[in-house]
């Protein structure tokens, strides 16, 4: 039931947005997440976007990532 | 696509899952709550690589399995009424009643919609003023926001033929419910990902703190798990109860101010009744007072049927870790996808249906 892929806004007109989702377009619900601008990344869940991605804490995992996999 | 890839680097993965509990000599048990996280494990493998002194179970983090019997058994009752729209997630269609599926009935021609979303179902009473729509309402924290803004809408916009047959769930207490039982015996965590978008990474605390279990929030790419595993595995080694957050792309420790007052402007906390787990109290949503005209059970004058569980299926106990699918004896040859006799084999994220497609067994 549930997807984990972000998708990337492409469009904002009121309370809804289109959203890119691996190349398929759908129109989604953002009356859930403050400041949405077109380029961010929302993380969709019934029809609804739930949350925005932050993109400073997805480098900050990331850099975790690669230190915990270095060979020590 | 864009944080997604990066999340999945092989190379480092392969070399984060060689140190998973590469330095731990004793048994440790750790509990994937979420069916997602399930499917992910399975198909990164990362279950086969770890030491095998590192169990990991699944846990009741699958909707559409720990709906109870006596609810998919009224919702095909209710399809048989005329005046009434069955809307619904896809994967509920599937899920065995004691005598039919939905599947079944609307094979049969009854009017059982599927959509993507509580909104759609809204459209469609919008579209049938002279039917009763009734949304089959499950799910977790994570769905219940967007079932509470389709009642606001429908208060709003005074639709009066639309309700919800309502059996949302919430999650911290019905994990509480899984560290209590002796018989699991869980040494962490790996929390509910979506789950905690909204909810954040408070409400696990107690668990740490109260029960000594640790926890980690940890997302849904093989590198994720395996930061996450990593992660939990060093806390259980040196005896540190916190709760983690790796997700902190999509988790904020209060989760989403917005979908949590969405969801209490609508809802109010109640019982809940699990397959498997049973009745646990705190542990489900209804609608408050001020929005019952869109509760189908009252609306219609109905109350749920009996719980009557399937025979030989044992979902039960695999929903609390306490077994799993291999252990059950209709495994694969009498149950599987295409002929469920459980809901754990049902949806995608069902234990039973994710060791089915990834044990090769059948
Ligand atoms: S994200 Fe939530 S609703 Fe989805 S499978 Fe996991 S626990 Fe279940
Ligand atoms: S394999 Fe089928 S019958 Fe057995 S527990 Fe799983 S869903 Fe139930």
């Amino acid at each position: 039931m549930c997807v984990a892929v972000p998708a990337e806004v492409i469009e904002i007109k009121e309370n809804e947005a289109l959203v890119n989702f691996g190349g398929v377009k759908k129109t989604v619900n953002i009356n859930l997440v403050d400041d949405l601008k077109i380029g961010d990344y929302v993380l969709l869940h019934a029809g609804c976007a739930m949350q925005k991605v932050d993109k400073e804490e997805a480098e900050k995992t990331l850099e975790i990532f690669r230190l915990l996999s270095e060979n020590d | 696509m864009k944080y997604v890839k990066e999340f999945r680097n092989p190379s480092l993965v392969k070399n984060m899952i060689k140190k998973i509990g590469s330095d731990v000599e004793r048994e440790i048990t750790i509990m994937e709550v979420c069916g997602t996280h399930t499917m992910s494990i399975f198909k990164s493998g990362i279950r086969d690589l770890i030491p095998s002194n590192i169990k990991l179970i699944s846990g009741p983090g699958c909707p559409v399995c720990v709906t109870s019997q006596a609810y998919i058994d009224t919702a095909i009752e209710l399809t048989k009424r005329d005046d009434v729209i069955i809307t619904t997630f896809g994967d509920m269609l599937k899920v065995p009643g004691n005598n039919s599926s939905l599947q079944n009935e609307k094979a049969l021609g009854r009017d059982i919609r599927m959509v993507y979303s509580p909104l759609d179902s809204l459209k469609i009473a919008k579209e049938n003023p002279d039917r009763e729509v009734i949304f089959l309402a499950v799910g977790f924290e994570t769905t219940a926001p967007a079932i509470a803004l389709s009642i606001k809408i429908a208060s709003e916009e005074n639709i009066k033929n639309y309700s919800i047959l309502q059996s949302i769930k919430t999650m911290p207490e019905t994990m509480k419910q899984l560290v209590l039982d002796e018989d699991i015996k869980i040494d962490g965590f790996l929390c509910p990902g979506h789950v905690s978008t909204v909810i954040g990474a408070k409400p696990y605390e107690f668990l740490a703190n109260e029960f000594e279990v640790p926890a980690v929030i940890a997302g849904f790419e093989s590198g994720d798990i395996a930061i996450g595993l990593y992660t939990l595995i060093e806390m259980i080694k040196n005896n540190t109860n916190e709760v983690k957050n790796v997700y902190s792309r999509f988790v904020k420790y209060e989760g989403s101010e917005k979908a949590i007052s969405s969801i209490y402007e609508i809802f109010e906390e109640s019982d809940a009744v699990w397959r498997g787990l049973g009745n646990i109290s705190g542990t489900g949503l209804k609608l408050k007072q001020k929005y019952d005209s869109f509760n189908a059970e009252t609306k219609l004058g109905i109350n749920l049927l009996n719980d009557k569980p399937i025979k030989g299926c044992i979902c039960g106990d695999i929903l609390k870790g306490k077994k799993n699918p291999l252990q059950c004896k209709l495994f694969s040859k009498v149950c599987n996808p295409l002929n469920p006799i459980g809901a754990c084999m049902v949806s995608e994220e069902g234990t039973c249906a994710a060791y089915y497609k990834y044990k090769n067994i059948g």
